[in-house]
């Protein structure tokens, strides 16, 4: 990556300092050279940006637009930090719809007196992940708000994407014996945050699965599978999808606890906390449904590609009864699954 | 993974059904006296499976439950005061005081910080002179251990900004209170097996002999609850009366004797108040005369807690085992987790809280039948 100049210059702009002021978001000088020493390098597309807005090129088909708002805290931990997140949880909106993620707004709203050093950290670690997922950040925005009044920095991102052709993921074509697959073990996003953020002093650290779903999306496109529906299971975990995906499909959903695929971490710090790992956030992990004949077909695709190496099956759609989603644990009896409330985890992405 | 997946064996849990079968000759009535064992039994369907041959009610241990409302009101007071911090548990801020939660007093202004353990409260307390930490402390025999190595830890600091408002309960008082009432309907008791773990159960024998049924310490995981049981089933298939532990793993017969004696040092026993239940005699937990300076309520004068608020949830009869949490006319109509009435339907371990996740008996959100 291109660090970016080094030069600082020496009059009060806000940025030469190791802190951020208020000047660098008031417009003006220390606008300017905040997006000179910060932005343009690590981000050259947005050099034509001096502009108001940017142009971007034709494209063939159909585009897919999204936004989010990032407010983790902790900023950093293992296996992500919030710049990260902020691209991470863009794309994959865009690839869980079938569109390739293409192009990246930035949007940071920084606490006055917030590390220039660590906005640097932050900033290599975007134009990094906006690498490694094939996103060019196009368009972006700074403001700086007086100290107390965000914690540190806060993060908007909005993504375009191009829409595949032909792809469907239609939540109201789910029919009973269609069977759910999940692409990789859940729960580590929202516990990694959670023992960072409260210190806990683990044998063997709990990772983030932050990480870009569109490899596991194409895969199952490139394979020809005719998934009905796909969604990453963010916050509310999966069990907010599952309830998401009865309401939408008017049946109900049931899953086998013990099909989740669950890293020996996850399993020690949720039954030490008394979480259910189902309730628990991903930011990597989605949730497929596809025709029983199609199971293997899907696992295979989607375990060739290191994202989804650890796909399973987990559960399937039934006719609708009484209780939209249950799952089977120790007695294989169906138990409701409750449908989460929220406030488990507070500020995870 | 150890200790776990042992304890959920689908293999054994399903014998161990089979053996309950065989083992009732007619319908036994057990109370889990646990909170976190209704939740495992309604969570693994163990209820269900068992539905024929044991009814099992829950019983009143959920300390977020029995905590009265007016200590809540207490802790919303105090939060709301400049210059204070209150700390306490998760599991206390979405319980409803007399007209608010915590978290509601929280959106108002109320300074307040979830703390995983009182010693984090005492830290906050050391980082932060000028402000006024209380701990809310709450919780049976198992948590009350902990907020004793806090206060004698503030002691040996001599920290004047550090205090606690106590709620602690004991769990034997309030079973001999089910045990006594004349409508009990309870055969023998599944007794908590993380209280004993630090009590130990010989002071069960005197229960279990006075009021003629059989005890029996009782764990958490499916497998421990299915041989809890089952052990208490042949009990009373056999007459018997005795104590018995079935969670060997955990619990001794004299319990965790360090975590006793600083029990014994920073507190004294006394009546108290339980939410829904009234006055438990011998039934709470307060601080002895030499570490009275640390408690909260004597500290900045508030009034001692009175049981006067009654509301509408009927936590009492539901924690007496007198009704089942469905049997509530408010149950999954007005009163649901997103809008409780009552602690009950708000706390991870309240019984109420557990038939609206793990029960399909009535359609969610409607009222039940009868």
């Amino acid at each position: 990556m291109n660090p970016g100049p080094t030069w600082h210059c020496p009059t009060n702009t806000g940025v030469g300092s190791d802190r951020v002021s208020l000047l660098l978001g008031e417009g003006g000088r220390g606008s300017r050279d905040f997006l000179r020493q910060q932005i343009t390098g690590r981000f050259p597309k947005v050099h034509a940006a001096f502009a108001d807005a940017v142009h971007l090129p034709n494209v063939p088909g159909r585009l897919a637009f999204t936004t989010d708002s990032f407010v983790v805290s902790p900023l950093f931990f293992p296996g992500g930090d919030i710049g990260k997140l902020a691209v991470i949880g863009t794309a994959n909106d865009l690839a869980v719809s079938g569109a390739k993620p293409r192009w990246l707004s930035l949007s940071l709203i920084i606490e006055e007196g917030f590390s220039i050093k660590v906005l640097e950290q932050i900033l290599d670690s975007i134009a990094a992940t906006a690498e490694l997922v094939g996103m060019q950040v196009v368009t972006g925005d700074t403001k700086v708000v007086p100290a107390g009044c965000v914690d540190g920095l806060f993060i908007n991102t909005s993504g375009i994407g191009e829409c595949v052709p032909g792809f469907v993921s239609n939540t109201s074509t789910l029919a009973p014996g269609d069977v759910l697959l999940v692409s990789g073990p859940v729960a580590q996003h929202g516990l990694a945050v959670l023992a960072t953020r409260e210190r806990f002093e683990m044998h063997s650290p709990l990772v983030s699965d932050c990480g870009s779903l569109w490899p596991a999306v194409q895969t199952l496109i490139e394979a020809q599978i005719p998934f009905k529906a796909l969604r990453d299971a963010t916050r509310g975990g999966v069990a907010a999808v599952l309830h998401e995906w009865a309401a939408d499909c008017g049946h109900s959903l049931c899953v086998d606890q013990n099909q989740f695929p669950l890293t020996d971490e996850v399993r020690g710090l949720s039954e030490l906390l008394g979480m259910d790992p189902l309730f628990i956030a991903n930011e990597g992990t989605m949730l497929v449904a596809v025709p029983e004949i199609y199971v293997e077909p899907a696992l295979t695709a989607l375990r060739a590609v290191r994202i989804s190496q650890d796909a399973a099956r987990v559960g399937r759609v039934e006719p609708k009864s009484i209780v939209p989603v249950s799952v089977r644990r120790t007695l294989s009896r169906p138990v409701p699954l409750d449908e989460p409330m929220g406030a488990l985890l507070p500020r995870i992405c | 993974m150890k200790l776990i997946d042992e304890f959920r064996d689908p293999a054994l849990a399903r014998q161990l059904v089979e053996s309950i079968r065989g083992a009732a000759t007619r319908r036994w009535t057990l109370m889990e006296v646990c909170g976190g064992q209704t939740h495992g039994l309604l969570r693994h369907g163990i209820d269900e499976e068992l539905r024929d041959v044991v009814e099992l009610l829950h019983g009143p241990g959920c300390p977020v439950c029995v905590t009265p409302a007016t200590v809540i009101d207490h802790a919303i007071e105090l939060a709301l005061r400049p210059g204070f911090l209150l700390t306490t548990f998760g599991d206390m801020l979405r319980v409803p005081g007399s007209d608010r939660s915590l978290m509601q007093a929280q959106a108002e202004g109320a300074n307040l910080q979830m703390v995983y353990s009182p010693l984090d409260a005492v830290k906050l307390a050391q980082e932060l002179p000028s402000t006024q930490v209380v701990f809310f402390a709450v919780g049976f025999e198992t948590t009350a251990p902990a907020t004793a190595i806090a206060v004698s830890q503030a002691q040996a600091l001599d920290l004047p900004n550090f205090s606690v408002l106590t709620a602690h309960v004991r769990v034997e008082p309030a079973m001999e209170a089910i045990a006594q009432a004349e409508d009990c309907r309870v055969n023998g008791f599944l007794a908590a097996g993380h209280v004993c773990t630090i009590t130990g159960y010989d002071q069960y024998y005197r229960l279990a002999q006075r009021y003629r049924m059989p005890i029996v310490v009782t764990g958490f995981e499916p497998i421990d609850l299915l041989v809890g049981i089952l052990r208490c089933l042949q009990l009373l298939e056999q007459g018997s009366t005795e104590v018995v532990n079935a969670y060997t793993r955990s619990v001794r017969p004299a319990g965790n004797v360090a975590a006793k004696e600083i029990l014994q040092q920073v507190f004294v026993i006394a009546d108290q108040p339980w939410r829904g239940l009234g006055e438990v005699p011998l039934g709470g937990l307060i601080l002895a005369p030499k570490f009275r300076r640390f408690d909260a309520v004597d500290r900045f004068g508030l009034e001692r807690t009175s049981i006067a608020v009654e509301d509408e949830c009927q936590s009492g009869a539901v924690m007496s085992g007198r009704i089942r949490p469905t049997q509530c006319p408010h149950f999954g109509s007005r009163c649901t987790p997103q809008s409780p009435l009552g602690a009950p339907m708000v706390s991870t371990e309240g019984a109420c809280s557990a038939y609206y996740r793990y029960s399909n008996l009535v359609p969610l959100n409607t009222s039940p039948a009868s």
